[in-house]
């Protein structure tokens, strides 16, 4: 009778026990949640402030028209074909350098002090204020080099500033291949080489991917550096297009035009005191905010796809 | 001594392996491997085996700081192995291997096969279609693939897998194949079929297998070593190992008073 009685009290004691344990699984899980939430919500705040704002310019002709003296039709066409030239430059000066340098760092070079301290380098130049590079960038590139206050310019400046994403990111995703995958292709014969462009790059594109999107939609909304290196606030022109009608159908005139881009016409206008133009301002950065997310939304897209089809 | 009418394939000689941590993990083993026969390797976690294994096809050169002393050579053509002045991918060109777990690439069945084929610069479709199919039916396993062969490889069970690991060691016809515990991660039917695919392999080629499992060494195996904290205790006919094994602790090992 005794040991019932005992066993009995115990039961209690340890329903009480999971009881007090639950409550802290409940406690933790609101305050996770607030956290998200405040993250969450001022983003979905600001938006909606941005929207509100700024919906009546949201039709065609803002797109298709030049900034103008007058607010109503002052438009953003220069500014959106000046951030995707830049862009374009960007990920092609970005991309190749920052996925061999993580491919290098993560496959060819000796691991010593001296790999140790690139890799600390690497990582803060990831931290360093995009202001910096703009000051670099005016003396390396825009005097230095003479490239001038060009597309190429901000192109490689904005391309210099995402490079330690992609290497970083890179590297992770390298990481995550497991060592029986590489130890499986080496034991058939394959040089170091072999290894990285049929299997490392091939199983890591996902991750890759995922991380140049990030730094390019970072890229899209730097100003500051941008500002730096002298571009344009008001431009009612286009950059010689890249693609012509006769051969070779390709020029690269507009590396060495001037030019604006989407978060500097928004500056600009916001500097304004008529409050038609903040207007515009507001309805840009609805905008930069869009093509922002539907960039991560295609990284977090691309990167799902890809690992469908890798299970290790 | 060992008893055989087969000549030597490979030997190691005085063979001594340090890793980048200065660990000394395996002590003057000096051992023959005969051609067209199943050597098995056994001892305790740690004792070395697998180390010693891996030294056959220079897997140890993947990591920086580990170093050989001393020779595995193989014959006909005398190379010393382990000589600097030999690529590790030469050696694995001739020497393939076989995990512990199976590890097919995630790409397709037949890209799995056909690697080893695409590492050497083989671009005849024939050549490579008519290479797979002779490596998956030499891995028994071509009956089981033959209509979906371009379907992802981890779509396939545990030992598939393993036997399409095989398979792509098999495809580039190699002189001797290193089995790292092969069975280990499958159950007991698939052991079975991998063990009975051994046993098949043993006409075409030299077999070094390392075993955890005593009673799998006794069924496959033409030879026996017996390894303890690196080093070689006694190597001998595997009947003789598991019924009169010469040294006290080969027997105290085999009868399970320790290990």
């Amino acid at each position: 009778m005794t040991t019932q009685a005992s066993v009995l009290a115990n039961l209690a004691e340890v329903r009480a026990m999971i009881r007090r344990h639950k409550r802290n699984d409940f406690i933790f899980s609101i305050i996770g949640l607030l956290a998200l939430m405040v993250g969450l919500l001022t983003l979905l705040i600001l938006f909606v402030d941005l929207v509100s704002d700024g919906y009546q310019r949201f039709n065609l002709e803002f797109l298709s028209n030049y900034p103008s003296r007058r607010a109503g039709n002052a438009g953003l066409l220069s500014a959106w074909v000046g951030s995707l030239l830049v862009m374009l430059v960007t990920f092609f000066s970005a991309v190749p350098m920052g996925v061999a340098a993580g491919v290098y760092l993560e496959e060819y070079a000796p691991k010593n002090w001296f790999s140790d301290l690139i890799e600390i380098n690497v990582t803060n130049l990831a931290g360093v204020p995009s202001i910096v590079y703009g000051l670099l960038a005016l003396s390396l590139f825009v005097y230095g080099l003479g490239l001038g206050e060009s597309i190429l310019t901000a192109g490689l400046t904005l391309g210099l500033l995402i490079l330690p994403i992609v290497i970083v990111a890179t590297r992770e995703s390298i990481r995550g291949i497991p060592v029986a995958i590489r130890e499986a292709a080496y034991a058939v014969g394959a040089t170091k080489w072999q290894v990285v462009f049929h299997h490392v790059l091939h199983y890591s594109s996902g991750g890759i991917l995922t991380g140049i999107i990030i730094g390019m939609a970072r890229a899209l909304g730097e100003t500051a550096p941008i500002i730096t290196i002298g571009a344009l606030t008001f431009i009612a022109f286009l950059p010689p297009s890249p693609i012509t009608e006769a051969a070779p159908f390709i020029n690269f005139e507009w590396l060495s035009s001037g030019f604006t881009v989407l978060p500097i016409q928004m500056f600009n206008w916001l500097s304004r005191p008529d409050h038609a133009f903040h207007i515009n301002a507001a309805a840009t950065g609805a905008l930069i905010i869009v093509v922002t997310l539907l960039m991560n939304g295609t990284a977090i897209w691309l990167r799902y796809r890809i690992r469908k089809n890798i299970k290790w | 001594m060992v008893t055989t009418t087969s000549p030597i394939k490979a030997e190691s000689r005085d063979l001594n392996f340090y890793y980048s941590n200065g660990h000394k993990a395996l002590k003057g083993i000096t051992m023959p491997l005969y051609e067209k026969r199943i050597t098995a390797l056994i001892g305790p976690s740690g004792c070395g085996k697998s180390t010693f294994l891996r030294c056959f096809n220079r897997m140890h050169d993947l990591y920086p700081g580990n170093s050989y002393e001393g020779q595995i050579v193989m014959h006909p053509d005398n190379t010393n192995i382990l000589d600097n002045g030999v690529d590790p991918i030469e050696v694995r060109m001739r020497i393939s291997m076989v995990f512990q777990k199976p590890n097919p690439f995630p790409k397709s069945i037949y890209e799995n096969v056909a690697y080893g084929l695409r590492v050497r610069g083989e671009r005849n479709k024939r050549a490579v279609d008519d290479k797979v199919e002779e490596a998956l039916k030499g891995a028994a396993l071509w009956d089981e693939v033959k209509n979906r062969l371009h379907d992802l490889a981890f779509n396939l069970s545990g030992g598939q897998q393993q036997r399409l690991c095989i398979a792509r060691a098999l495809a580039t016809d190699p002189e001797i194949m290193l089995f790292d515990e092969p069975t280990s991660a499958l159950d007991p039917i698939a052991t079975a079929n991998i063990e009975e695919l051994m046993s098949e392999l043993r006409n075409k080629l030299t077999i070094l297998v390392v075993t955890h499992n005593m009673q799998q060494a006794a069924r496959v195996s033409d030879y026996t070593a017996y390894m303890y904290l690196g080093e070689l205790i006694e190597y001998d006919d595997t009947d003789r190992i598991f019924t009169n094994p010469s040294r006290k602790e080969t027997e105290d090992y085999i009868t399970g008073k320790f290990g």
